[in-house]
């Protein structure tokens, strides 16, 4: 079995699950909905101001959101041991993140994609006129959310406080490829063209992406096993 | 022997001070737009450079830590996060205070203040993560880990703050405001740095000897259970 | 042929030595109970050979190779405390997954014939939650057989077990046993575990307090081996 068959093989069991009990993704957009509600109440939905500011309130609601999935992802290992089952068998740590983080980020996109039409209506915003960049923009942005998440998930997977701890890690972590995806996303739902200075905002997120990614394949093993 | 490092550099940790202390507030006269609250930056500054590399050398002292497994390390690596932290509080009210007298805000999201922020929080996931959990091997083990990616993280953060903000400038508080510091008035800055780097040494020293002690009781609780 | 090596292994839990300086063999074919005290490191030292956790200082040494490594992982079966399979799959989803990840050339062929070997073939489609806890852990064991292991390590394998299940187990058990596999499995259920042994360790606050073959003097009388060697 090649490196990456068992790693989807890991990746399919976990969307499998999740697709017969449903129970992440529906938590998770409700939540998402929730603080579109709550938003509404603090800008004023339609006004010139929240225009600017849409990318921004996007990304916050993908990044609450999307850590509703985030600390499930290691946590559902632990009913009945399945987490020792896995670590135990031959799939390295390396297999057993990535798997996970491609499930993640299936969910995440999911969520993400039902979420921002609703955004669009809910705030009479503009549909952005290149539409591709802004999906392109969601795929960069949310790998990194996934990549630090899903590391994080497993190092927290055994505390009392799992919960708090995981916002209270990452979104710090996080705030370079929050950046340069609010940048990028309030300048396309604006309606504007991507300049060359915002060149720089894409230059972040696949630099994000790929130093996190290779830290994080790297110190998996550590985390898991020690 | 320890002990009597600790002695030295503290004595010459606190005759620094004493001394720019003296220069501070006898021989450097007033700054001509902000007055006398100017000499906070004596301190503002060494505080912020302390605590700002601290991520630095906690990183290598956690990666020490993986590769040897000596729990020393950690203690360290632990100790210089805290000592850090204190700093970086330190640095974040003097700046506070200096920017509501001398500019009339207390805060502002310029790229130096706000990085500077994420660096604050990062410490403070970092000790929360330490008291989270109890297992001594597994809590070295994931901190180090958390101290690496700190690291990665603080270099990227800073430099992309700075990409951010300049996009939407706001007021920067810089130390150079109004021209440059004239070359008698910048000396205190250096020498106090030396100093606190010196009691931040200190500092790192006695807590590090406290985790060891505090080690060394937890082991002999679990012997006297066991028992 | 010696199917694990332990030397002088070390496990602290901060300054504490939860198993101290162990070591001995295991021959291939051989069954080892190894017995202890709650807290004596029994699981402590399982987690380390199935490959969970690591040694402070110390070697491990199994089928000739490190136990972390893929090749040694591909050759261990292993029983813990929990159960080890999915709630929301189906029996049949769960080996065919655990088959995947163990590099079978033929998952599914494999998790079916497991499924019939354990008596659940009627329940294949039916998903784990819904399952009583004997076919649970009739599940169980064959996730930890499918791969034809060449060391099965158990966690307490009889506990809260049914006749039902107790039956399977020692039948696949003792037909492992027969092949030539190599068995460790830790144990407070005496009788069973003492029945298919062939050498016994004792464990006691983290230290080996007695290692050798297992006599009909500790078959006959199992608390024994704790009345000679453990503490009182």
């Amino acid at each position: 079995m090649s490196f990456l068959q068992q790693a989807l093989a890991i990746a399919g069991k976990d969307l499998r699950s999740e697709v017969r009990s449903k129970e992440t993704v529906n938590a998770s957009l409700s939540f998402a909905l929730v603080i579109l509600l709550l938003f509404s109440f603090a800008f004023d939905p339609g006004s010139e101001e929240t225009h600017e500011i849409a990318g921004g309130l996007l990304w916050l609601v993908f990044a609450f959101a999307g850590t509703l999935i985030l600390n499930r992802s290691f946590a559902r290992e632990l009913v009945n041991d399945c987490l020792d089952a896995l670590i135990s068998s031959p799939a390295s740590g390396a297999q057993l993140f990535l798997g996970k983080c491609l499930a993640n980020y299936v969910l995440l996109m999911i969520v993400e994609c039902v979420c921002l039409p609703i955004f669009v209506i809910f705030y009479d915003a503009r549909w952005p006129r290149q539409g591709w960049l802004l999906f392109v923009v969601m795929l960069l942005g949310t790998w990194g959310i996934t990549v630090i998440g899903t590391l994080f998930s497993a190092m927290t997977v055994n505390l009392r406080l799992r919960e708090l701890m995981l916002p209270t890690l990452i979104y710090p972590m996080l705030i370079p490829a929050l950046m340069g995806a609010i940048q990028l996303s309030t300048v396309l739902m604006a309606g504007e063209p991507l300049g060359a200075d915002n060149l720089i905002w894409f230059k972040l997120l696949v630099g994000f992406d790929l130093i996190f990614t290779i830290l994080a394949v790297a110190l998996v093993e550590i985390v898991l096993v020690g | 022997m320890r002990l009597k490092i600790m002695l030295v550099l503290a004595v010459l940790s606190g005759v620094i001070l004493a001394w720019n202390l003296h220069t501070m507030f006898l021989r450097v006269p007033d700054e001509l737009n902000q007055g006398a609250i100017f000499r906070i930056i004596y301190f503002h500054v060494p505080s912020a450079i302390t605590s700002f590399t601290g991520f630095f050398f906690a990183m290598f002292a956690s990666v020490a830590y993986l590769a040897s497994k000596n729990l020393r390390f950690d203690a360290i690596a632990a100790s210089i996060n805290e000592v850090s932290l204190a700093f970086a509080t330190i640095t974040l009210i003097t700046g506070s205070l200096w920017g509501r007298i001398a500019w009339g805000i207390w805060w502002t999201w310029d790229a130096r203040l706000t990085s500077y922020f994420v660096c604050w929080l990062l410490y403070v996931g970092y000790l929360m993560l330490r008291r989270a959990i109890d297992d001594p091997t597994t809590r070295a083990r994931l901190c180090a880990v958390l101290s690496i990616f700190a690291c990665a993280d603080i270099v990227i953060v800073w430099k992309s703050i700075e990409w951010f903000r300049t996009q939407h400038p706001g007021p920067v508080l810089s130390i150079r405001n109004g021209g440059g510091m004239a070359p008698g008035m910048e000396a205190p800055i250096w020498w106090n740095l030396l100093a606190l780097l010196m009691l931040s040494a200190v500092l790192i020293m006695m807590r590090t000897r406290q985790d060891a002690m505090q080690r060394e009781i937890e082991s002999l609780r679990r012997y006297a259970h066991a028992f | 042929m010696t199917a694990v090596v332990i030397d002088g292994v070390w496990k602290f839990y901060g300054d504490f030595p939860a198993l101290k300086d162990i070591s001995f063999n295991v021959d291939g074919g051989a069954c080892l109970a190894l017995l202890g005290r709650n807290g004596a490191g029994k699981t402590t030292l399982l987690r380390m050979l199935a490959g969970l956790s690591k040694a402070a200082k110390g070697n491990i040494s199994i089928l000739g190779g490190d136990a972390r490594a893929e090749k040694t992982r591909a050759r261990i079966g292993v029983l813990g405390h929990g159960i080890g399979v999915y709630e929301e799959l189906s029996a049949f989803e769960n080996l065919r997954l655990f088959a995947r990840l163990y590099g079978i050339e033929n998952p599914r062929q494999v998790a079916m014939e497991w499924l019939e070997r354990t008596g659940l073939e009627r329940v294949s489609d039916g998903l784990v939650r819904e399952f009583s806890r004997g076919m649970r852990q009739r599940l169980a064991v064959a996730r930890a057989f499918l791969h034809n292991p060449s060391l099965l390590l158990l966690d307490e394998p009889f506990t809260a077990l049914d006749d039902r299940a107790i039956a399977v187990l020692q039948g696949l058990l003792k037909g492992a046993l027969a092949e030539g596999r190599t068995i460790i499995m830790s144990t407070h259920q005496l009788r069973e575990a003492l029945e298919l042994a062939t050498d016994v360790a004792l464990i006691n606050r983290g230290q080996l307090a007695f290692r050798g073959e297992r006599s009909r003097e500790m078959l006959e009388d199992p608390g024994w081996l704790y009345r000679h060697y453990g503490e009182a």
